[in-house]
């Protein structure tokens, strides 16, 4: 029969389904699960551009742990996403709450608060820069105006981080905005009425119906904003060069600067494994505590 | 929600300062664009206060650099767009609709791959691309984009939600796996690919990572290279405006391609809020 020519037989189906895998599972394989295999088997060698190789063990792993500048760079990391995931969050809930109605208005401000989301690091850097250096920015020009000095945010070692962090709150707050304005438009309109007729005040429905309808996107807020951030890179490499004194320097700066300009491969693919671990259980065990409480 | 619509002017004045102080650095940069480079060596004061001037916008088009950048971008971002769409589309059908040995397992490896993240494979793919010659070729700007396991996730995920009864009449035609996948599943999943497109095509443009690292010909350079190029080879002071008007010019693409497909970036992040 027609119908069943080739449907029914699970030879072919089988066939078929390889056939429809196999163009992204050799680029997946090729791109992605080599190079990953074969950076753990490089972090265990010292290895340099020229194609000497030496097996070595874990001795890469144990130098890192010795060596200051990557401590120093796991701290930064650390501090930074400290000072640029609970903001990103917060804000971005109070956005997404005062924002959440339909005004042409409110769409306006969206817009505004989305568009920083859409440029390149690039071009966020150039701006901010402009904000940020005491000669001629934006910040050291209106203190001028009111009669005082300019700070030099890039060049102090204290206020270094915080100003990278408010660079990147800028850039990043439109996307955990986004989300939370897409959960409370699927928070149920009836949850809402019925707090209307117990006469709930404002403040009493925020508290025990809209935050516990949103608690899953808060979640996955920030575990994306956690894995984002730890990623920090661009905005030192390009505003600050990891200064002044690796003050700024990440952990991604130091796998460029090791792997990509002094090309000591096998150490950098060892500090790129370390990243990985850290990435993974920072975002583990924010879901693993969020699903404890859950229980 | 008629209690929230009603809103207390103290909200609406935090939101206020909270937009001035967003677009604050937008319009800075917009000022200084306008601005004579000579205007701005003398104090960038100067921008708050006329005349304005768009000198610099004019001196871009004698940059050819820029419109090269400019087509790299498009050139790379395009293609990393397609080929995510094409494979991601293919591999999404097979792992919602089709049984084959292994399915399940090669699944969960490929949700697995969301969690690598680009710079803990960066070493070993560095050196690969040397071994086979591929840095500074359009060919290796693309491909590691296109290894992203996201979009197969997406289409799966949206495969999986269409229901079989459409398929039955192809079916019952005779119709080959392959025209009933062209024929009736890739229409509908029109909405996911327009999405899914969307995302990949921005955070192609914008990455910087992958770019820095391989594109090291100045001819290979992407928007998002060049652009720093241009920032560490002026003298901070020396051509400021024209350094800014390159920072505005390069936004504007970026931009239209996002007032454009706005509703499908919404429609993507509502579905990842769910």
């Amino acid at each position: 029969m027609q119908a069943t020519r080739g449907w029914s037989a699970s030879a072919s189906e089988a066939r078929s389904g390889l056939m429809f895998v196999a163009p992204y599972l050799i680029v997946f394989a090729v791109l992605l699960i080599y190079p990953l295999i074969s950076g753990i088997w490089l972090s265990l060698h010292k290895a340099d551009l020229f194609g000497g190789s030496q097996f070595i063990g874990l001795e890469n792993y144990a130098r890192l742990f010795r060596d200051a500048v990557f401590l120093k760079a796991v701290r930064n990391t650390l501090y930074f996403v400290l000072l640029t995931v609970p903001p990103l969050t917060l804000i971005g809930l109070a956005l997404a709450l005062a924002l959440n109605h339909g005004s042409r208005w409110s769409a306006l401000v969206r817009g505004l608060f989305f568009s920083s989301s859409v440029l390149s690091v690039t071009i966020v850097t150039l701006i901010w820069r402009m904000v940020l250096v005491p000669d001629g920015g934006l910040i050291a020009d209106l203190l001028q105006k009111i009669g005082l000095a300019p700070i030099p945010f890039l060049s102090d070692a204290t206020l270094v981080m915080p100003a990278i962090a408010v660079t990147t709150i800028w850039w990043c707050i439109g996307l955990p905005m986004m989300l939370f304005l897409a959960a409370l438009q699927q928070v149920p309109q009836e949850l809402y009425e019925a707090a209307t007729l117990d006469n709930a005040g404002r403040w009493r429905t925020l508290v025990s119906i809209t935050l516990p309808s949103i608690r899953r996107t808060a979640l996955v807020v920030v575990i994306i904003e956690i894995i984002l951030q730890f990623q920090l890179f661009g905005q030192s490499q390009i505003l600050t060069l990891g200064g002044p004194n690796n003050a700024s320097l990440p952990i991604v700066f130091f796998i460029y600067q090791v792997g990509f300009q002094r090309w000591d491969i096998g150490y950098a693919a060892a500090a790129s494994e370390i990243l990985f671990c850290i990435i993974l259980v920072a975002a583990m065990t924010q879901f693993f505590a969020a699903r404890g409480r859950e229980r | 929600m008629a209690a929230a619509r009603r809103k207390p002017s103290a909200t609406t004045a935090v939101l206020a300062l909270a937009s001035l102080a967003m677009a604050a650095p937008l319009l800075w940069t917009l000022l200084l664009s306008l601005k004579s480079n000579d205007d701005l060596l003398r104090s960038t004061q100067s921008a708050f206060t006329p005349p304005y001037t768009l000198q610099n916008y004019a001196d871009i088009l004698g940059h050819p650099a820029v419109f090269g950048w400019l087509l790299n971008s498009t050139i790379v971002a395009l293609g990393v767009t397609m080929g995510v769409l094409v494979l991601s589309s293919l591999a999404g059908y097979a792992f919602a609709r089709l049984r084959f040995p292994g399915r399940d397992v090669v699944f969960i490896i490929v949700l697995f791959g969301l969690a690598i993240p680009e710079q803990s494979v960066i070493i070993a793919r560095h050196q690969m691309f040397s071994a086979l010659d591929l840095h500074n070729t359009y060919g290796g700007l693309i491909y590691p984009g296109i290894a992203a396991p996201f979009g197969v996730f997406l289409m799966t995920q949206y495969f999986r939600a269409i229901p079989r009864e459409l398929e039955e009449a192809a079916w019952l035609d005779g119709a080959s796996r392959f025209r009933t996948f062209w024929r009736i599943l890739l229409p509908l999943s029109l909405p996911a690919q327009a999405t899914l497109g969307i995302f990949t095509f921005l955070s192609t443009w914008n990455d910087y990572w992958w770019p820095l690292i391989s594109a090291t010909d100045s001819d290979m350079y992407t928007l998002t290279i060049g652009l720093v190029s241009s920032q560490m080879n002026f003298a901070q002071t020396n051509g400021l405006g024209f350094l800014m008007a390159q920072a505005v010019f390069a936004s504007v693409p970026i931009l239209i391609v996002y007032v454009i497909f706005q509703r499908y970036i919404v429609a993507g992040v509502s579905r990842a809020a769910a």
